[in-house]
């Protein structure tokens, strides 16, 4: 099964990548854009097994490593 | 004394560390391996700068994890003193030695650079050899050096005397100018509660010989020189533990 896992900052963490894409996009006539911040995407490959159980780890792969409890959050979602 | 320092895969300057130790400060150096939980009975642990697993990730993320990071978090506990230079810094914040965070320098850009650092207490084992207030020329080098903490933290950190080293600008005062990388309160480097663990972006390693610039880093090396002979492990022990 595949499982993604999203790792965002926190709020107010200073994000200085976001703030220069913002500022490239802008530049590239995309004014609309209002704020970027900017976060990771894991793809992960499993072991076909319990969901329940798979999900339970990917808590804690993202608790342990995946995600910096101090500056960063995290989302995962089973997608097959 | 023995000081033992870390080689993670990456790390690139471990071998400066050992050197001014050795040839420097003049006590005794032994390399310890990052897949070998022994710590060879040193008095002191010294996590070096450079890049271990690439920075992949985070930096430190993944180094947090090696074998020898199990023995020198044991030995941190215990009150054992360690010195977290720059991705050290890194790795101890990633394995809870330390509050807070590093993350990518405000202006995007790798600074390598002589730095001003106050100090701002001199009542830990890394700068009882220095003055309250003076300012050090060390220099840095890193993209990933600004150090973040939530409010409450960053509140406790300063009320509880656990900054130990603040950028200072040309006249020694803590400005925006004088912040070479966005860090928070301007803060360069931090002891745990306990005050064993220290923790530090810029490199004293790289400031202790006079023939290759200065040598304002030698101060640091020989408080803990002098803590350990006047067995501030024990003390430390005793204190509440803790990042």
């Amino acid at each position: 099964m595949r499982a993604h896992v999203y790792v965002t900052l926190k709020r107010g963490v200073l994000d200085p990548q976001g703030k220069a894409i913002e500022h490239s996009l802008h530049s590239l006539g995309f004014g609309e854009v209002e704020e970027v911040r900017l976060g990771k995407f894991v793809d992960l490959q499993l072991r076909e097994g319990d969901r329940d159980a798979a999900g339970k780890r990917l808590e804690e792969m993202c608790r342990q490593l995946l995600a910096n409890g101090v500056i960063e959050d995290y989302r995962y979602e089973i997608v097959g | 004394m023995r000081w033992g320092v870390v080689t993670f895969p990456g790390s690139n300057d471990d071998h400066d560390a050992l050197h001014a130790i050795a040839h420097a400060l003049g006590e005794e150096a032994v390399a310890l391996w990052h897949k070998d939980r022994d710590l060879k009975q040193v008095d002191a642990v010294l996590l070096p700068g450079g890049f271990s697993y690439g920075d992949y990730l985070r930096c430190g993320a993944m180094a947090r994890f090696s074998p020898v990071m199990a023995s020198v978090v044991d030995f941190a506990r215990a009150g054992g003193l360690v010195m977290a230079i720059c991705n050290g810094f890194q790795i101890a914040c990633e394995a809870g030695l330390l509050p807070g965070a590093l993350i990518r320098n405000r202006a995007l850009k790798f600074i390598c650079a002589d730095a001003q650092v106050r100090v701002e207490n001199v009542e830990t084992p890394f700068t009882n050899q220095c003055t309250k207030g003076e300012v050090l020329t060390i220099p840095i080098k890193h993209g990933e050096g600004c150090y973040v903490a939530d409010e409450s933290t960053l509140a406790e950190i300063e009320d509880n005397g656990q900054v130990v080293f603040r950028y200072v600008d040309a006249s020694g005062r803590a400005t925006a100018q004088g912040n070479p990388n966005g860090s928070l309160n301007n803060i360069a480097g931090i002891v745990n509660r306990s005050r064993n663990v220290l923790g530090m972006m810029p490199h004293p390693e790289h400031a202790t010989e006079r023939l290759l610039g200065n040598e304002d880093g030698l101060k640091l090396f020989r408080s803990v020189v002098d803590a350990v002979r006047s067995g501030a492990r024990e003390r430390a022990a005793s204190l509440v533990p803790g990042p």
